[in-house]
């Protein structure tokens, strides 16, 4: 693999930089404060008072204090992300439409309590995708092999792209691209394979995106890229939410004294 | 409705909130007709949980009668009277099927929070903060229960609230923490904190087959508690060396078990106590684990740490070379309640346990923010306080 150019490095640090200030943003509780709560509280605890130290209680103290507020404060697969540091080889042979080290590539998995078939049939019916993927508004199966996919974009925009099956195998995988004009060159792959001793199917996902230059990039990183490893994370969950309990849990709606009468 | 919200370290009020409606399909409806302080609340209240938002609705021991069901659940129908666990499972996931409903992986709205900080989450729970999934609670008039389907439990006409709330939560507690012990024929149990939930494994330790349990506190009428209602040995901490106590009380064997039904806010007059009493105010550290030091320190050799007791954070100055030096086995966490409604059920409806017995104090809602301070301050001996909306 190539080392990373400064552009690169630059790159990937303000990507850091869009993704904190948006967690800052935020006046929800969200994952920010928690990072705040443990970095604070530990993290900088142990790195003050394991410096003072200066023995190997004090050096061990420090080392973890210290990875727990890089941990904490940048949430470290930004970096990777931007670097396009890819965790495996192997990983890369699933067919894709984009180059090797020319996009950005997310690889998630979870582990859900249903047999191959039932999810594989589930996804492959790809319509069913919004129904737990946040930012897809919509997929209109066209044939076997084709589908129109709009998601959401700010400011009540959308984007869109036409995709193309390239690779099923029943019950275990299927591997997707964007085809023609797409607003985002994307390509997708998902695997499921038994689990050991009754644990279910693991779901791996594999997701490769190239943002286009200017306007249209800018908003696709909007979409896709302030927290995308958060994103597919978040959607895998309610897949097996959806799959295991048959819905998603939520509390909007529900009552509190915020909302006092 | 009226509802006890959170508003910040040491306050809660009652609020008219709006009615809490249907959200998923597997939720139902519950008219909450009797609720309950926990010690648990008590570190809300005391601010030592993370992730709590002013207004929050708190309270997660209540039972009702069934006013609504989503058009998932089957088993129940309005006017069905149930005991809800404190606990939010959905049933049908790994953990759920493994019997380990308190860590159930799909109940937790905000399962990415708790992962960035315990490396995974564990279930939802009914009003404890956000990082358990942000649902409110059920000290209020009524309250949305998710997956109804699987977790209130229908109770028998026979029964009255009183004898079947605490089957929500602090005795099926206490009942898992006698269980963690592994308790043998002649074992000796200890149990630090004579509050609801060390009552309730006192006398599950009992029920369990414990040749005697020993009960620690320095409340007089706690300890009279465990000794009257308990049959516990009981000592008080103030002024004692509990570790050598409890070996000269076992004939230099230390006890089998050690149950710590304290947790997170434990007092001591150590210099260590004191130490992690500073720390924990400024935030340096987010827990006093003394009980839990000592229980270490106590426990005989090859013998089990149980630990109902709510941690949160970091522990300082966990003895845990004396913990591996000796081989113990430890077990914690929130209780699976689910696993436990039926069998603690038939015991109440057997006779075999009043679960009532711990209750002193019989409050309106409208009285719970007063109720908060006198169970915080164990005030007019206070035990465990019921509240009735
Ligand atoms: N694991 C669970 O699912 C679960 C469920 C319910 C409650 N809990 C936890 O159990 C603990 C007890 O709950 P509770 O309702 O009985 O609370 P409580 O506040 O009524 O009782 C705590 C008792 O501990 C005593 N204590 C304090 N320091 C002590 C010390 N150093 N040595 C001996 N005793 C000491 C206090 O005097 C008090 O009587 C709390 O931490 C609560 O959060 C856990
Ligand atoms: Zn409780
Ligand atoms: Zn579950």
């Amino acid at each position: 693999m190539p080392s990373p150019t400064t552009e690169q490095i630059r790159n990937a640090l303000q990507q850091e930089d869009v993704a904190r200030q948006s967690h800052q943003k935020r006046d929800r509780i969200n994952l920010g404060q928690i990072e705040r709560w443990l970095s604070g509280l530990t993290g900088g605890v142990l790195l003050g008072y394991g410096i003072l130290r200066r023995d190997w209680i004090g050096a061990t103290m420090a080392a973890v204090g210290s990875a727990l507020v890089v941990r904490g404060t940048t949430g470290h697969s930004f970096l990777y992300q931007g670097l396009n540091i890819n965790t495996s080889q192997q990983e890369r042979q699933n067919a894709t439409s984009i180059q090797h080290n020319q996009g950005n590539k997310i690889v998630r998995a979870v582990t859900i309590q249903k047999s191959p078939e039932e999810l594989y049939h589930f996804w492959r019916n790809f319509e069913n995708l919004p129904r737990f993927m946040q930012h897809l508004q919509s997929v209109t199966v066209k044939d076997l092999t084709h589908s129109r996919w709009v998601a959401k974009a700010p400011a009540g925009k959308e984007v869109a792209w036409d995709a193309e099956i390239i690779n099923e195998k029943e019950n275990q995988l299927i591997a997707w691209r964007s085809v023609g004009d797409a607003d985002i060159d994307n390509a997708g792959s998902v695997h499921f394979t038994p689990a050991p001793g009754g644990r279910g199917t693991v779901v791996k996902v594999v997701l490769e995106y190239k943002p286009p230059a200017g306007k249209a990039g800018q908003l696709v990183a909007k979409i896709f890229g302030e927290e995308p490893d958060t994103q597919v994370r978040e959607d895998l969950r309610h897949f097996k939410q959806m799959m295991e309990a048959g819905e998603i849990p939520a509390t909007e709606g529900q009552p509190s004294g915020r909302n006092k009468q | 409705m009226r509802a006890l919200c959170w508003e910040g370290v040491h306050k809660v009020r009652v609020e008219n909130v709006p009615d809490p409606a249907i959200i998923n399909p597997r939720d139902a409806i519950i008219k909450v007709t009797l609720t309950a302080i926990c010690g648990s609340d008590l570190h809300l209240y005391d601010g030592y949980i993370p992730t709590m938002e002013r207004g929050d609705i708190v309270g997660h021991e209540f039972m009702g009668e069934v006013v609504e069901v989503g058009r998932g659940v089957e088993n129940l129908k309005k006017g069905d009277r149930v005991v809800v666990p404190f606990t939010i499972a959905c049933g049908r996931c790994f953990f759920c099927q493994n019997n380990l409903w308190s860590l159930c992986d799909n109940s937790n709205p905000n399962a990415a929070m708790a992962e960035a900080m315990y490396g995974y989450s564990a279930s939802g729970l009914f009003g404890y903060s956000h990082l358990y999934g942000g649902y409110a609670g059920g000290q209020a008039e009524y309250v949305r229960v998710p997956f109804a389907d699987v977790g209130p439990l229908k109770v028998p006409a026979g029964l009255p609230d009183e004898q079947v709330l605490f089957l929500s939560d602090i005795f099926p507690t206490g009942y898992m923490a006698a269980e963690n012990c592994n308790i043998h024929p002649g074992d000796v149990v200890a149990v630090w904190g004579c509050g609801p939930v060390g009552q309730f494994a006192i006398k599950s330790a009992y029920m369990l087959g414990a040749e005697r349990v020993i009960a620690i506190d320095r409340i007089p009428e706690r300890l009279r508690l465990a000794e009257k209602q308990g049959k516990a040995e009981v000592l008080n901490y103030e002024g004692t060396d509990v570790v050598q106590a409890l070996k000269d009380m076992t004939g230099g064997r230390g006890p089998d078990s050690c149950i710590d039904a304290v947790g997170m806010e434990a007092h001591g007059e150590s210099i260590g106590a004191i130490v992690d009493m500073a720390k924990q105010k400024t935030r340096l550290s987010t827990d006093r684990p003394h009980v839990l030091r000592q229980a270490i320190q106590a426990c005989r050799k090859g013998g089990s740490v149980s630990i109902p007791g709510v941690y949160g954070g970091f522990l300082d100055k966990v003895p845990f070379g004396a913990a591996f030096a000796k081989g113990l086995t430890f077990h914690m966490g929130q209780t699976h309640v689910h696993r436990y409604l039926r069998p603690l059920l038939e015991r109440v409806e057997r006779g075999v346990i009043d679960p009532s017995f711990v209750i002193t104090h019989r409050l309106n809602l409208d009285e719970g923010p007063e109720g908060y301070e006198i169970f915080k301050h164990k005030e007019d001996a206070c035990i465990k306080i019921v509240l009735k909306p």
